[in-house]
């Protein structure tokens, strides 16, 4: 038995922070049912563009939204915000990542809800919170790695601040909504009761930097300083970075600067004794490293360096990675397929329990596909809306 | 707050550093009792480990930043003695978190099949860094090692640069966050069956999930990401999506039509492009943006971008954040008193529960503080053995 088998989640949410909480909520066992509007759907379906399209949608929407099910509804019309308060009453759990306001205008906020349904898990994303200057500012992946000081950790010391080049706010803000939901979930299981879950991108994206950001509340609030070349980690010493080879590219993570010396046979680094200029010299020291490691290939490196445990790495692009062996014997690569038989590659729940790998090969769900199905399960058939009202 | 979440349930954390024990974090924030059983003398390998050569107290801030709101146990699992006590802790526990290498715990006798001989009910979550099997699994799981072999590498910087790390433990956070996840979702399924769960989380695993819209978009197009030559914000998004330079700082621009783009900031070479030019022709859209930009401070095409509503953002630093009202409105510092009295100011647990904020005043332990007092309570025990 999946662990979240029989749970019921009513998802409105779109884009991918709160959809990434849903997917995994759905992997787990969960029956997600996206609320989508009637004729249009999640905006990611045409908006979150690549240049790689699955039949006329993003291919990041299929990777988002397989194993769910989709259920359209107009929540202006009165008819389908009943049906849509009926699959409420009966429901688990309830996620959101509407602006501040929204679900209160449409008569879905937690109070109505928790009205309707008390033992609801309520969960709701937002880009900065409900309150303060930026409440109704859009919560948008790149803007919030700007405002939270993320960029000036990542590149160079002379470059410009660089955002992380994946969709890290949106899926941090997921995984902390299906933190809260899962925690509220297993308290019902005592108290037999709800809970409002809140998170939001900013204080997720806060959370991130824990680590880096207590050391600048502590340290008389200095602010980060890169390495001027192969930065890693602006707080750590050298080695941490990427090297270049005469081949391709090799990670080195802390290390010992004498025994890197001795061991890729590089004299001017054995001058460095003093441990602690390892960060105050840096630069000095990945520079030399960065000119002596392109004399040689990274597995003749790798050679010398594994041997003597040091915390070293080829660096692969997927292609690299997808032919190794330490790559093939995860099996994290599924099939899913959609109902009009279109079939995907995608990554599978990257959780393991009592020792099973959990897969699935539903596809992400055609717009309206479940509406059937959903009226249905939720008796919404037997109760025609004009008799109910 | 009246009643946490997790109120009630009991943690023992063998993890060491980050990965491990920022689930531990979690859990202790979202009400959980979490008990760190560290080893004798040196603990946590975590407590030696420093940036920027700060510490508090005996350990290092780091540590105290990561294991806030947990107690310590101190064990020597080699000990038969200590061993049998730590096994009395297991049997009263709820959830046991490690991540030691392969093989580790089954050498000391609390590998997965014994521990559920002691209690059946046990959540037992193992973190490792590539798996149990295959010919990385005794690979060092450390985070920039992961990164660089997952492929992530290439998402950041411009095309031209070297590959480039996230300047954070991107891998060790969400595999914590994994952890979470899954000992939560066992935990409730535990109270419908009774019986507990084996949760396996890997570094690499949790890698691959986080970059799941590329590898699925690489996978589909058998094509490599490709990050922009300039300006690069995301390899699988158009122009102009990235962070620009203006006369005093920078610019975040999202996902923003062009023609509205220019329009807005007043750009007539700019108009030259159509949308469905917006990914192929990014390079040369960016340059174009990039040098247009470049003439006025931020503030002046924010003010525009804003009226016409376009998804663009100030890029602030800590010190211009931290006193911003968005910030202070938050409340996501809080400052813990150690032990020894030192204070300390860091975040809080950015989840919110029936409209709090969940505050912790408890500070990390100092090594096996809690131990007499845990055997007193636990196990019943008023003096140690020997």
């Amino acid at each position: 038995m999946k662990p979240l088998q029989d749970i019921i989640v009513i998802d409105f949410s779109q884009f991918l922070s709160g959809p990434s909480a849903g997917l995994r909520l759905a992997d787990m066992g969960a029956q997600v049912i996206k609320i989508e509007r009637t004729g249009v759907g999640d905006i990611c379906r045409q908006l979150y563009v690549s240049n790689v399209m699955i039949a006329g949608e993003s291919t990041i929407f299929h990777a988002i939204n397989r194993n769910k099910q989709s259920y359209a509804a107009d929540l202006k019309n009165a008819a389908d915000l009943e049906k849509i308060k009926e699959i409420i009453a009966q429901a688990d759990v309830l996620m959101h990542n509407f602006r501040p306001g929204v679900m209160e205008r449409l008569g879905l906020d937690y109070e109505t809800v928790k009205a309707i349904n008390p033992q609801l898990v309520y969960a709701e994303v937002s880009g900065y919170g409900n309150e303060g200057p930026w409440k109704d500012l859009p919560g948008q992946d790149l803007l919030l790695q700007a405002v939270s000081g993320l960029t000036w950790l990542s590149s160079n010391r002379s470059d410009n601040p660089t955002p992380m080049g994946v969709a890290v706010v949106d899926i941090l803000a997921g995984t902390h909504m299906a933190q809260g939901i899962l925690a509220a979930l297993f308290q019902r299981t005592i108290t037999n009761e709800g809970s409002l879950v809140q998170v939001s991108m900013l204080e997720s994206i806060l959370d991130f930097q824990f680590e880096v950001l207590t050391c600048f509340y502590n340290d008389g609030r200095e602010l980060p300083v890169r390495s001027e070349i192969n930065n890693g980690h602006a707080y750590l010493s050298a080695p941490y970075g990427i090297y270049k080879t005469a081949d391709g590219y090799l990670a080195l993570a802390m290390g010992n600067i004498t025994q890197l010396a001795t061991l890729l046979g590089c004299e001017p680094l054995q001058q460095f004794t003093n441990t602690a200029e390892w960060f105050v010299k840096r630069d000095e020291i990945k520079t030399i490293l960065a000119n002596h490691l392109t004399g040689g290939a990274t597995d003749a490196w790798l050679a010398v360096l594994e041997p003597a445990d040091i915390w070293c790495a080829k660096v692969y692009d997927y292609d690299m990675l997808v032919e190794e062996n330490g790559y093939q014997a995860l099996n994290m690569e599924i099939k899913v397929k959609t109902s009009n038989g279109l079939s995907i590659t995608t990554t599978r729940c990257p959780i393991r329990i009592d020792g099973e790998i959990y897969t699935s090969d539903i596809g992400a769900p055609l717009l309206g596909e479940h509406n059937i199905i959903i009226e249905e399960q939720f008796g919404l058939k037997k109760h025609p809306v004009s008799n109910a009202v | 707050m009246s009643r946490l979440p997790l109120q009630g349930l009991l943690v023992l954390e063998f993890s060491q550093y980050l990965s491990g024990p920022s689930a531990g974090l979690r859990l202790a924030d979202l009400g959980a009792r979490v008990i760190k059983v560290e080893r004798p003398q040196t603990g946590d390998a975590g407590r030696r480990l420093s940036i920027k050569d700060l510490w508090t107290d005996d350990s290092s801030l780091l540590f105290h930043t990561i294991n806030r709101n947990k107690e310590s146990y101190a064990a020597d699992l080699k000990n038969p003695e200590d061993l049998a006590l730590v096994k009395k802790l297991i049997e009263k526990a709820d959830v046991l978190t490690h991540n030691f290498r392969p093989g580790i715990m089954e050498k000391i006798g609390l590998g997965y099949p014994e521990v559920k001989k002691l209690n059946d009910r046990i959540i037992y979550g193992a973190v490792s860094g590539y798996g149990k099997e295959g010919p990385w699994k005794n690979r060092p799981g450390q985070d920039l090692l992961l990164q660089s072999m997952s492929g992530l590498a290439y998402t950041t910087g411009n095309a031209k640069d070297n590959p480039m790390p996230f300047g954070l433990a991107i891998a060790d956070n969400l595999c914590g966050s994994q952890l979470v996840q899954g000992i939560l979702s066992a935990l409730i399924r535990r109270q419908k069956t009774g019986t507990g769960a084996l949760v396996e989380v890997s570094l690499l695993e949790s890698l691959l999930d986080f970059q799941f819209e590329l590898l699925t978009t690489y996978h589909s197009s058998k094509k490599l990401p490709k990050r922009s030559n300039v300006n690069n914000g995301h390899p699988l998004l158009n122009a102009p999506y990235g962070i620009y330079a203006t006369t005093n700082g920078y610019l975040a621009i999202a996902m923003v039509d062009l023609k509205q783009l220019a329009k807005a900031i007043d750009c007539n070479e700019l108009m030259a492009y159509d949308q469905k030019e917006a990914f192929s022709l990014r390079d040369e859209i960016k340059l174009v943006l990039a040098k247009h930009l470049a003439m006025q401070p931020a503030a002046f095409w924010l003010e525009k971008l804003h009226a016409a509503d376009l998804w663009a953002m100030e890029v602030l630093d800590w010190d211009q954040l931290t006193k911003h009202e968005a910030y202070t409105t938050l409340q996501m510092e809080q400052t813990i008193t150690t032990s020894k009295g030192a204070k300390i100011t860091t975040t809080r647990c950015p989840i919110r529960i029936n409209g709090e904020r969940l505050f912790a005043a408890k500070p990390a332990p100092q090594l096996g503080e809690h131990t007499e007092a845990i055997n007193k309570e636990l196990i019943g025990k008023e003096q140690r053995i020997g």
